[in-house]
């Protein structure tokens, strides 16, 4: 099971991760989005992984790290604040600058050209 | 003894002094200015008989006592010296520039700059700390830059000024360096710890490199080879500047280091090496380039830059009479040149040139002048009875004596002697070519004498000349003594300051150099000429654009990596982090630890199958943006199902309901957005982009792997032992965020609330683009809210609150509490907004969020500051068990309070954002009042 919880952090994280290198800010915002997921999940599983182990006193016989689950409630809720905070921000940018790419302008096609040498001459 | 605590500090406030009284007259300006230096050089002075009886004085108030920082003064013989030289030569300045200064320049300005470099020249001197030492030392590099800058008008002032700067800051960083590293070599940035440690620090490793980097910031500020070609341009400084900072105390400011911290790294090979060469150099080169020069003053700069090497010299020789001899002469060439630079003004000033080309004859037209020149030039070269010669005697006779350099030590006299020949040559020049031969040529204005008081200071420094040089014990015997005494830190050589010591070798010296001199001078034609064969090369030139090769190197890489494309910084940030954690991950042995895993079992795998295909379809239909929402709110699901299933029923409630504000919220957004992202990556950078994603993805996986399959050594055992006795709650998550950690907590609700305003007020003032159709061209439905939907929502809102009171008021105790009850809340009226519109809410529900979001706020610092009142430290929390007949046994706490507020902030930040968003299009719009 271990294993397997890994492998789909390792995935949220990579979709997160490439979502937000794209040059649009709604896909930005759904890779934070994703990547929140992946750190919450990850932050969860540092209090190890248990099956009916709530931590509530007296409801089961073992009793999971709390600690953790304590840090994510917070960070669920900051998430969200973040990631509504990003996309009003992205709207505002978008009304103000008449586009929604993340830099406020859209490269031409020359600098993509010359993106090798970072638009230096 | 207190006074040296705030004594340094008297010049700082004597800066504010000239400001002030600039508006009275010129003189009144004056004499208010020189009042406090004054008095400083009074009180320092009260000190030296003291000080000649081998005292030494401290004081000092620690700072950051753990780092080393402190405010520490000392006032030992090297000190007294310098700090007479400082402020004595200091004050008779103020007294010349109040004459030579125009009255176009601002008087009090120029005072100000003066007494702000005066102040952090005592700071240097008077320090018994490495770092205080570093920062007065660069504030001697600020304010010397102010002053050459003075003239600002003049294209080379500001240049010189700017060059100045540069050298000098870029030798004072070298210096930090140096001093650091000195510090934590020795354990200890005190001064006199660092001196007693001498032999510690030359057994060091770092030795060489601490010596290096000291010696880089003294040589850089003594414009020693090759670091003297600053100087010659700072003289577009106005003369008192030149005659107070380029004589005898900012260039002497790294001759003062190296004497510093003589007793800490001379004596070796390497400073021998590194030091005396220099010195040499820097002598050789300063006294030939000074004859070639028509500038009165670039002569006496190079000069300068002459007699800095030969004190440099004589301190790398590594002898301690060498060393007396160093000060001496610095003593010495502070009151000639000084008086020099002061005369080279005076002619300036009544000449209107500084050209030795068209000054010609002038004995006739200023003798008074004339005469204190040539006794100051005089003593410049050496000459008998004045006390340049007793200074170059003894350093002739220790460049007898020298033999560190085995069987070539020979060359070093006849080096010397040489540099004393040119000596003689450029004074001999400065004396002949202005005072005498012929008649001046096209001078803008007939010379005369100066005003009576500007001739004073002259006249006080050319009379120290001869007084030191005819009876020197006298005069500065003792100051000489104690000075050496403390450069050598102990016992000072025997040494004798007679003017006649028979027939001997070093007057041999000083007789070839007088006689070659002469003929140098005599025959100067034929050197002239063969000097103009070398192509001439503009140091201002080459520096500038050295400075504009760096400057443009250094905005090219700015440009490569600040480009203002968030990608870049995005992908280099990640780049970084993903190097940094590679790095130890490489270290681990095995990826998987000892704790035996869970099984996996049927509904796991279908969950994860359904996770991984959700999350790949987001990032594979990403430019369809509604389709991606979709399925990221899949991916949100199965997390929430996957915080129930390994048993957080807490996170898995509110992931739950913070999924569905989300994507209401995203919903929203994307209606203002265009509905679908261009394809615009190129092969190239989607390639880079997916190798990054999966090479960051593939190490997190592997940290969570590692990280589950190892044992727990949790720091919780705290927290589940006091929830129930401590925090009244057996609902630990609960009672951590409420009690525990309550203070974490109020911060992050704050937070919440802050981001909330700050969405409200993005909101406020935005211009919209409005949709009038779907992507597909098809227009909105006519058909504005669903009565179905109406209906339904309506009646499950009683409901829907019901829950929410539940989950609230249980969650001490169970899951639940009020951040989930606050999401639960929102979600029920979000529901309503959808169902019935803005309007229709707005009759019914009379609700400010920014209001609720402040009080929820209050309430929860209210209940934390409850408990100031039972002197209890703030967010202690309170709790006990009640008695009503109906409802049982139940309990109440403080902590309960608290997640009030909690839940107010959620539902009021929530709202705030969501309901705004909402009625964008409608009348109810948020909008912000012009304050203009």
């Amino acid at each position: 099971m271990e294993g397997m919880y890994a492998f789909c952090v390792g995935l949220l994280t990579a979709c997160g991760v490439f979502l937000t290198l794209r040059g649009r800010s709604f896909s930005v915002v759904v890779g934070l989005t994703l990547l929140s997921y992946a750190v919450n999940l990850f932050l969860f599983a540092s209090g190890r992984l248990k099956l009916d182990a709530a931590a509530v006193l007296g409801q089961s016989k073992s009793i999971g790290d709390p600690l953790p689950q304590a840090l994510v409630l917070t960070a669920i809720v900051i998430g969200f604040a973040m990631t509504a905070f990003a996309v009003i921000l992205a709207m505002r940018a978008r009304a103000d600058l008449g586009n929604d790419h993340v830099d406020g302008q859209i490269p031409q096609p020359r600098h993509g050209i010359n993106q090798k040498t970072g638009g230096a001459k | 003894m207190n006074s040296l605590l705030w004594l340094p500090f008297l010049p700082l406030l004597g800066t504010f002094v000239p400001l002030l009284t600039a508006r009275y007259s010129r003189t009144a300006c004056a004499f208010m200015t020189a009042v406090l230096p004054a008095v400083t050089l009074f009180l320092i002075l009260s000190h030296a008989s003291d000080i000649f009886s081998g005292k030494h004085f401290f004081a000092s108030v620690p700072w950051v006592p753990a780092i080393g920082l402190e405010l520490a003064f000392r006032l030992d013989g090297l000190s007294l010296l310098f700090s007479i030289l400082i402020l004595g030569i200091g004050l008779l300045v103020i007294l010349y520039a109040r004459y030579y200064l125009s009255a176009q320049d601002s008087m009090g300005k120029f005072y100000a700059y003066l007494i702000l470099f005066m102040f952090a020249m005592l700071g240097v001197v008077l320090s018994d700390n490495l770092i205080q030492l570093w920062f007065f030392w660069e504030l001697t590099s600020i304010s010397s830059f102010l002053l050459i800058s003075f003239w600002g008008h003049k294209s080379e002032a500001r240049k010189g000024a700017r060059m100045a700067l540069t050298v000098t800051g870029a030798g004072g960083l070298a210096l930090l360096a140096g001093l650091l590293l000195l510090g934590h070599t020795v354990g200890s940035y005190s001064l006199q710890t660092v001196l007693d440690s001498g032999d510690l620090i030359k057994a060091s490793a770092s030795y060489p490199i601490i010596t290096v980097l000291i010696l880089l910031g003294a040589f850089t500020k003594s414009a020693q080879f090759p670091f003297h070609f600053w100087l010659p341009n700072a003289m577009a400084a106005p003369t008192p500047v030149s005659a107070y900072l380029h004589s005898a105390t900012m260039v002497k400011a790294g001759i003062f280091l190296m004497a510093r911290f003589y007793p800490s790294l001379a004596g070796t090979d390497l400073w021998f090496l590194l030091v005396s060469l220099t010195g040499l150099a820097t002598f050789l080169t300063g006294a030939y380039v000074a004859l070639f020069q028509h500038d009165l003053k670039g002569l006496l700069a190079n000069s300068t830059i002459s007699h800095l090497g030969l004190i440099t010299l004589l301190l790398g020789m590594g002898t301690d009479l060498a060393a007396v001899a160093a000060i001496f002469h610095v003593i010495n060439h502070a009151i000639f040149k000084a008086s020099l630079f002061m005369a080279a003004g005076i002619i300036d000033h009544e000449s209107g040139s500084r050209d030795m080309r068209q000054l010609n004859g002038l004995w006739k037209y200023m003798p008074y002048t004339a005469t204190l020149a040539m006794v100051a030039a005089s003593s410049m070269a050496g000459v008998p009875l004045l006390n340049g010669f007793l200074s170059k005697e003894m350093f002739f006779t220790e460049t007898l004596h020298q033999a560190s350099l085995g069987s070539l030590s020979w060359m070093i006299p006849v080096l010397a002697t040489l540099g004393g020949v040119f000596s003689v040559a450029y004074s001999m020049r400065f004396i002949h070519d202005v005072f005498f031969n012929g008649e001046p040529i096209n001078l803008p204005k007939t010379p005369h004498e100066p005003p009576r008081y500007m001739r004073v200071p002259v006249e006080i420094l050319v009379a120290l000349c001869l007084m030191v040089g005819i009876f020197p014990t006298m005069i500065v015997g003792n100051l000489l003594y104690s000075a050496a005494s403390a450069v050598l830190n102990g016992d000072v050589p025997h040494y004798s300051l007679a003017i006649w010591h028979g027939f001997t070798y070093p007057l041999l010296m000083s007789f070839i150099a007088m006689t070659g001199g002469l003929i140098i001078y005599t025959n100067r034609q034929h050197f002239f000429k063969f000097h103009a064969q070398f192509p001439t090369s503009d140091s201002k030139l080459v520096f500038e654009r050295v400075m504009q090769t760096l400057a443009s190197k250094a905005h090219k890489f700015i440009s490569f990596t600040e480009n203002g494309s968030l990608q870049r910084y995005i992908f280099f940030t990640l780049l970084l982090a993903i190097v940094m954690t590679t790095v130890p991950l490489l270290q681990l042995n095995t990826t998987a630890g000892q704790r035996p895993e869970i099984p996996v079992d049927a509904l796991s795998i279908t969950c994860v199958v359904l996770l991984c295909v959700a999350g790949v379809a987001t990032v594979i239909w990403h430019r369809r943006r509604l389709i991606a929402l979709l399925t990221l709110s899949v991916v949100g699901l199965i997390v929430s199902l996957a915080f129930a299933k390994f048993s957080a029923p807490d996170l898995a409630l509110t992931q739950l309901s913070v999924e569905v504000v989300t994507v209401i919220l995203l919903i929203l957004a994307l209606f203002f957005l265009p509905q679908k992202t261009p394809k615009e990556s190129s092969p190239r950078r989607v390639v880079r982009d997916l190798g990054l994603a999966a090479f960051v993805g593939g190490t997190v996986g592997t940290i969570c792997y590692a990280l589950m399959t190892r044992p727990l050594d949790t720091i919780s055992t705290f927290f589940t032992e006091n929830s129930k006795t401590g925090g009244g709650g057996t609902n630990i998550v609960n009672v951590i965020l409420v009690d525990f950690r309550g203070f974490d907590t109020l911060g992050e609700i704050t937070v919440l609330g802050i981001a909330a305003l700050g969405i409200y007020k993005l909101i406020a003032r935005m211009r919209l683009f409005m949709p009038s159709s779907d992507d597909k061209g098809r227009p909105w439905s006519e058909d504005k809210y669903p009565l179905l939907l109406a209906v339904i929502s309506q009646s499950l809102l009683p409901l829907a609150l019901l829950v929410s009171a539940y989950i609230f008021l249980r969650g001490h105790n169970m899951p639940g509490g009020g951040f989930i009850a606050g999401l639960i809340t929102s979600v029920a009226i979000i529901q309503q907004y959808i169902a019935h519109g803005v309007d229709w809410i707005k009759q019914r529900l009379k609700l400010d969020y920014q209001i609720m979001i402040g009080s929820g706020i209050g309430i929860a610092t209210l209940s934390g500051l409850g408990s100031w009142l039972f002197s209890r430290p703030f967010l202690t929390s309170w709790f006990d068990y009640f008695y009503l007949p109906v409802i049982g046994k139940f309990e109440l706490a403080s902590a309960m309070m608290f997640d009030l507020g909690v839940f107010l902030t959620v539902v009021g930040a929530t709202m705030l954002i969501l309901a705004n968003l909402g009625q964008l299009t409608t009348s109810e719009r948020a909008t912000q009042k012009e304050h203009e």
